[in-house]
C-alpha cells in the first residue's frame, strides 16, 4: 500500500514540478534579460555576486521551508530560530570563548533541537503547525533576546568566522570566479535538501504526509515520528542560515529575523510548491528565492523608489501562484 | 503561454517606464542614500529633506533604508546594490558599522564618496557626518530648563543609555551648561532606564520620592520622556518636565501641559545637509568633520508654527 502510494505521488510530482520549474525558470531568465538590458551595471561580476550573497539566507530558509510545506504544514518560525541559532553560537564562541568548529555544530544542534521541539507540538499535542510555529517563533524571538542582553554579540575574537559566509574557498582555487562561501554553502544545502527529498525514506514520507496523511497512517506509518524529523531537519537547516547570517554581519544581531519567514515562504510558493502539501522542489525554491533578490536588486540598481519596489514584488508573487494554478486547470 | 506573455510584458513594460526615468537624469550626479529605516515618520521626513535638496540642486536622489531597525543584513543588501549602480556619491547611516564595513571599503575604493548622516558610521572612511549636534541640543533644554525653574533648584536627568553616542552627549550637554551658567540648579541625579517608558517611569518616581523638592527633570529621549511624564501623573507632582524628539504621545503631553516642551532634531535638515554635502564633496570642496544639522524648542505655543510643524513627526 505504502510502496504504491508514495512512487505515485512523486512522479507526479516529477512531471508537474518540472513543467513549473521551466515557468519559474523563464521568468528568472525574463527578469535577467530585462536588466540587463535596462542597466549595464546589472551583469557587472560584483553585482551578480551582490545577488547571489542576497540571496544565500533566504535560500537556505527556504529550503527549510519547503521540507515543511511540503507536508502540509507550515513553519512561521524559521526567521527567528535563525537568529536563536547566531545567538548561541555567538554564546559558544565569543562569551564561552570556544573553538570554531563547536560553534558551526551548535548552532545547526540548537536548531535541530528546536525544531524537534517543534514537531513534537504538532505530532503529539496535535497543535496546528501556523499555531505552534507562531508560539515558537516568538519564544525563539524572546529567548534571543534574553540571552543575547538585547545586544548584538560580536565575533572579534574569532578571527576566521567571517569567511564562513565572506571568505571565498573557490576564489582560492579559481581566482576568477570569487564565489562567496556563503552562495557555495547555499547550493550545498540545496543538493542534500533535494537529495533527501527525492533518494531517501524520509523525502518519500514527506511528500506521502503532504498528499494524504491519513492514507500513510491508515498504512500502518508511524507519522509522528516522521513529521518530527521533518521539522527538526527544517531546524537543523536553519541553523546554518544562523551562521550565515552571523558570519556575514561578524555578529548575531538578536532582534533580527522576524518577517524573514514570509520571504522564505514567498520563495518556496514562486518556486512552485503547493501551499497545501505533497508537491514541490528545492531546485524550484532556489529559483525563486532567486527571483526575489533579482528582482530586488535590479528594480534597486534602476534607482525605482522603495515604495514601488514592494508593489512590484507583491504583484510577482502573484502572478507566479497565478501561473502555478491556470497551469494545474490545464492538467 | 498566455501567462509568460502577460508576465514578460509586465515587466518589460516597467523597465521601459524605469529606464525612461534614469535617462533623463543621465548628466545629473546620481545619489544613493541608505537609511536606517524608511516607513518611521523620522526617516520619511529626512527623505523629504534629501528630495528638497535635490529638487534644489538638480541631482538625482534615492532614498532605502530596511523596515526596522534591526535588519541589518538587509541594509547591507541595500547598500550592495548601490554600490553596484555606481553612484555619484553614497549617504550612509549605519545600523552596525562594523557590519558595512567590507562594503564601505569597496565604496572607497571606486572612488565614491561617502557621507554619513544621522548617527554616522564608526569608520573614517565617510568624508563628514550631517547630524544633530546633541551636546548643543541638550545645552539648550537646560536654558529652557532654567527659565522654566527660576534660575534655582534641584533638577534630574533620566536618559536612555550611558554608552550611545546620543546617550553620552545629551547627558553632558545638558549637566554641564547647568553647571557652567547656572550655580544655583543643582543637577541631583542622572538615571538610565534604557529608554524603556514603564522603567523610565519607576526611576522617574523613585527620583520624585527621593527629592520631593526637584523642580524639573530633563527626558532624554522621546521614551525616557514619557516614562517622566507618567511618573509625575502617578505621584500627582508638578515637576518641570522638558523632552526630547517628538511623536504622537509626547506631542499630546505637551498640549495639556505635562510636559513643558522639547527639543526637537532637523530630520529634514539632516536628509537636506547629506545631500548637500555629497555634492560638494563632488565639486572637490573641502568638508567639516560634523555638519551640524540644528534643532529647535518647541511647546504649545510654537507646534503649529510651520517651521516646527514640519520637522516633528507623529
Amino acid at each position: 500500500m505504502t510502496d504504491t502510494t508514495a512512487p505515485a505521488t512523486k512522479s507526479g510530482v516529477r512531471i508537474s514540478g518540472a513543467f513549473h520549474r521551466l515557468l519559474a525558470f523563464s521568468g528568472l531568465i525574463a527578469l535577467i534579460v530585462v536588466f540587463s538590458i535596462a542597466s549595464p551595471n546589472f551583469m557587472q561580476t560584483q553585482n551578480v555576486l551582490a545577488i547571489l550573497q542576497a540571496t544565500s539566507v533566504n535560500g537556505v530558509l527556504a529550503i527549510a521551508a519547503t521540507l515543511v510545506i511540503i507536508t502540509g504544514g507550515i513553519d512561521l518560525s524559521v526567521g527567528t530560530l535563525m537568529t536563536f541559532c547566531a545567538v548561541i553560537t555567538g554564546v559558544v564562541l565569543t562569551y564561552l570563548g570556544l573553538p570554531l568548529p563547536l560553534g558551526i555544530v551548535a548552532s545547526i544542534l540548537a536548531g535541530t533541537a528546536c525544531g524537534l521541539v517543534s514537531g513534537t507540538i504538532i505530532a503529539k499535542l496535535k497543535v496546528p503547525p501556523f499555531i505552534a510555529t507562531l508560539g515558537m517563533m516568538l519564544i525563539l524571538k524572546g529567548l534571543s533576546l534574553v540571552i543575547s542582553g538585547t545586544k548584538p554579540i560580536y565575533f572579534n575574537d574569532t578571527p576566521g568566522f567571517n569567511q564562513i559566509a565572506l571568505g571565498s574557498w573557490v576564489g582560492t582555487i579559481f581566482p576568477a570566479v570569487p564565489l562567496p562561501n556563503g552562495v557555495l554553502i547555499l547550493f550545498v544545502v540545496a543538493l542534500l535538501a533535494a537529495f533527501v527529498l527525492g533518494k531517501t525514506q524520509l523525502g518519500r514520507y514527506t511528500f506521502a504526509l503532504g498528499s494524504n496523511e491519513e492514507a500513510v497512517r491508515l498504512s500502518g506509518v508511524n507519522i509522528d515520528r516522521w513529521k518530527i524529523a521533518v521539522y527538526a531537519t527544517a531546524g537543523g537547516i536553519c541553523g546554518v542560515a544562523g551562521l550565515l547570517i552571523a558570519s556575514r554581519l561578524n555578529s548575531a544581531q538578536p532582534a533580527l529575523g522576524q518577517g524573514y519567514e514570509l520571504d522564505a515562504i514567498a520563495a518556496v510558493v514562486i518556486g512552485g510548491t503547493s501551499l497545501s502539501g505533497g508537491r514541490g522542489t528545492v531546485i524550484g525554491t532556489l529559483i525563486g528565492a532567486l527571483i526575489i533578490s533579482v528582482l530586488a536588486n535590479g528594480l534597486r540598481i534602476l534607482s525605482v523608489p522603495q515604495e514601488w519596489q514592494t508593489v512590484v514584488t507583491g504583484l510577482i508573487i502573484i502572478l507566479a501562484v497565478y501561473a502555478d494554478i491556470l497551469r494545474r486547470r490545464t492538467l | 503561454m498566455l501567462t509568460r506573455r502577460t508576465l514578460l510584458g509586465a515587466i518589460s513594460a516597467l523597465a521601459l517606464l524605469t529606464a525612461g526615468g534614469a535617462a533623463t537624469a543621465q548628466d545629473a550626479y546620481d545619489i544613493a542614500l541608505i537609511s536606517k529605516g524608511f516607513q518611521h515618520q523620522f526617516w520619511q521626513a529626512v527623505k523629504a529633506g534629501a528630495d528638497q535638496a535635490a529638487a534644489d540642486l538638480g541631482v538625482t536622489v534615492t532614498f532605502e533604508g530596511p523596515e526596522t531597525e534591526s535588519q541589518v543584513d538587509r541594509q547591507m543588501d541595500m547598500l550592495a546594490a548601490a554600490l553596484s549602480r555606481k553612484p555619484s556619491a553614497i549617504g550612509f547611516a549605519a545600523l552596525d558599522s562594523q557590519a558595512a564595513t567590507p562594503l564601505l571599503q569597496q565604496a572607497k575604493d571606486a572612488g565614491i564618496p561617502v557621507i554619513a548622516f544621522d548617527s554616522g558610521v564608526d569608520s573614517d572612511i565617510p568624508l563628514t557626518t550631517a547630524t544633530t549636534d546633541n551636546v548643543a541640543a541638550a545645552a539648550l533644554a537646560a536654558d529652557v530648563m532654567a527659565e522654566l525653574i527660576g534660575g534655582e533648584g534641584k533638577v534630574a536627568i533620566v536618559a536612555h543609555d550611558q554608552t550611545s553616542r546620543t546617550g553620552i552627549d545629551r547627558v553632558e550637554g545638558f549637566s554641564n551648561r547647568i553647571k557652567e551658567a547656572y550655580p544655583n540648579i543643582e543637577v541631583v541625579s542622572v538615571q538610565y532606564g534604557g529608554g524603556d517608558q514603564l522603567q523610565s517611569t519607576e526611576i522617574t518616581k523613585s527620583i520624585l520620592l527621593a527629592n520631593p523638592d526637584l523642580k524639573g527633570i530633563f527626558g532624554a529621549n522621546e521614551g525616557s520622556v514619557l516614562g517622566v511624564a507618567n511618573g509625575k501623573q502617578e505621584l500627582g507632582s508638578n515637576v518641570v518636565i522638558i523632552g526630547y524628539d517628538s511623536g504622537a504621545a509626547q506631542k499630546a503631553l505637551i498640549e495639556s501641559g505635562v510636559i513643558a516642551g522639547a527639543i526637537t532634531q532637523n530630520p529634514v535638515g539632516i536628509g537636506y545637509q547629506t545631500v548637500q554635502a555629497a555634492v560638494s564633496a563632488l565639486k572637490g570642496e573641502t568638508l567639516p568633520a560634523i555638519i551640524d544639522t540644528g534643532f529647535y524648542y518647541y511647546d504649545k505655543t510654537n507646534m503649529t508654527d510651520p517651521k516646527i510643524a514640519a520637522v516633528l513627526y507623529d
